[in-house]
């Protein structure tokens, strides 16, 4: 009983590692043809206005409302100690170390990445990735490569809007409503935001760009055959993004302290 | 010309190829039959290098497609239009930019040029320039199909083929189809391997037709002596026995 239950879940680990060597092969042989002819710009446009350009929106709403959320927790944390005046330095790092590009990152699975996913799976059960074959043209070059690209161009742009919107979302609620001094609030910010944190946030948002949208393309072109397999797909898609973002951004963490 | 030797290919544990041999002759339309699942589709994937088998050859004018990677693969590619069981066009791009779509990867022509092909192919295959700009979730079954047809000849590939031409069209459209590609074919001459289960419409482009059963190809011949072959398997797929397509 007990032996059954390890070996099965030794075999999901196997599994699930497997899938993990594969994914990363896959990534590596997309970045390799992004250095092969033929450079599609037209394409990284496109993809750079769905992954991108297409966020913004979702991306502002969340950033403003995590911003506001942040000013007033922490105004009420930072107010038993007596010390409101940090409250722009607290929401300024807890949004360009952490939250920015955690949350832009899950925000991009959830809009752009599952959609990556049904149309590359799409493409694979209507065989129009066998037809790009067929035509001698490389599929992952194609169609995978400039959504990786467009995502290691997007994700830390979007990153960026986020902290910027988060931390007026904060001053708004702080400055305006609880009544913390304007520059109070932003000489806070000038005093502890540090290089490390702006390159630690920076860095993040590569990696969980590169990690949203190439599990989300890796999920949608090995897509299993028959009718479910699509929607099967993209949330694998989504929980994998969200559990590997999660899990890099411990080690990330870890590694910029 | 086209020589399968001998091909095998198991996938996830069942034997779906079984020593396949078969010659399509150039020039010439080879017609696969073969019920729903008998690996029509696989078959047609491995000529097309998609697919690699676990043993035997497939020779194109003597050149082993099964062991060609890389630049000398896609030169054989080259020579190959196919039309795929769906149609397999490009949902994001129009009509013409799918037809348009290998002139403007595998060649330099200018768009004009591309334009003026573009518009032949397609009323080659009785579409007018209405369809041009209309993406393929626009379209009818037959439309796709014909699309379809239209991108498969664009590059004049000496070998065409085709998965299930007609599957999922009602009668009128099955025999508009079979007559665009025996027109399509005297007008261009190639060599022709189609995949299909709809007979006997489909014997009407038939210059030679293949039987495929259980991983075998039982029966070849022209269309006449397939329709009298003493196999039974044979005719009771041809007169479509229930049993015959249960088993
Ligand atoms: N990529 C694949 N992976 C696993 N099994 C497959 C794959 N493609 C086809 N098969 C199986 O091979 C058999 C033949 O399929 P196919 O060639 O599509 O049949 P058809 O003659 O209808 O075209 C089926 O049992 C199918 O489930
Ligand atoms: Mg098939």
């Amino acid at each position: 009983m007990v032996g059954r239950l390890l070996r099965s879940m030794g075999r999901a680990v196997l599994d699930w590692l497997g899938a993990l060597g594969h994914a990363t092969l896959f990534l590596l042989e997309a970045l390799r043809q992004a250095f092969l002819p033929p450079y599609r710009f037209r394409r990284l446009l496109e993809e750079i206005h769905f992954i991108g350009w297409k966020s913004g929106l979702i991306i502002l709403l969340t950033a403003a409302f995590t911003g506001m959320v942040l000013g007033l927790q922490g105004y009420y944390t930072l107010r038993k100690y007596g010390s409101e005046s940090a409250l722009g330095s607290a929401v300024a790092l807890s949004l360009i170390r952490e939250l920015g590009p955690v949350l832009t990152a899950l925000m991009v699975s959830g809009r752009a990445g599952s959609a990556i996913t049904a149309k590359i799976g799409i493409m694979r059960i209507s065989e129009q990735l066998d037809a790009l074959e067929s035509m001698a043209v490389n599929p992952v070059q194609y169609v995978v490569t400039p959504k990786l690209v467009a995502g290691l161009i997007c994700v830390p742009l979007l990153t960026a809007i986020f902290d910027v919107v988060g931390i007026l979302g904060g001053y708004v609620v702080g400055v305006w409503l609880l009544g913390v001094g304007s520059g109070v609030y932003f000489s806070g910010i000038s005093q502890s935001v540090v290089a490390l944190d702006v390159n630690g946030g920076v860095v993040k948002s590569l990696v969980f760009g590169l990690t949203v949208i190439t599990v989300s393309c890796y999920k949608g072109y090995f897509t299993p055959r028959g009718a479910e397999g699509v929607s099967r797909a993209t949330t694998e898609a989504v929980v994998s993004s969200a559990v590997l973002v999660l899990a890099w951004d411990y080690v990330l963490t870890s590694f910029f302290m | 010309m086209i020589q399968i030797i001998d091909l095998a290919c198991s996938l996830n544990g069942q034997v779906v190829l079984d020593g396949i041999h078969l010659t399509v002759p150039r020039g010439q339309i080879t017609v696969i039959i073969g019920k729903s699942g008998a690996g029509k589709s696989v078959l047609l994937k491995h000529v097309l290098g998609l697919m690699r088998p676990d043993r035997g050859q497939i020779l194109v004018d003597g050149v082993d497609l099964t062991r060609a990677r890389g630049r000398r693969l896609q030169e054989i590619r080259r020579r190959f239009g196919v039309l795929f069981q769906g149609g397999a066009l490009f949902d994001s791009l129009t009509v013409f930019d799918n037809v348009a779509f290998p002139l403007r990867e595998k060649t330099d022509l200018a768009e004009e040029e591309i334009g003026e092909r573009v518009r032949y192919r397609l009323s080659q295959v009785r579409l007018g320039q209405e369809v041009e700009e209309k993406y393929p979730d626009e379209l009818s079954g037959g439309m796709k199909k014909r699309v379809a047809l239209a991108r498969a000849l664009i590059q004049e590939p000496e070998i065409v083929l085709f998965d299930e031409p007609v599957a999922g069209l009602d009668p009128p459209m099955t025999n508009t189809i079979f007559h665009l590609i025996a027109r399509t074919h005297q007008e261009n001459q190639y060599t022709g391997l189609v995949v299909s289960h709809d007979i006997p419409a489909v014997f009407q482009v038939a210059h030679f037709v293949a039987m495929l059963h259980r991983g075998r190809i039982i029966a070849w011949g022209a269309p006449a002596e397939i329709q009298n072959h003493e196999d039974a398997a044979v005719q009771s797929f041809l007169r479509g026995e229930v049993n015959f397509l249960a088993d």
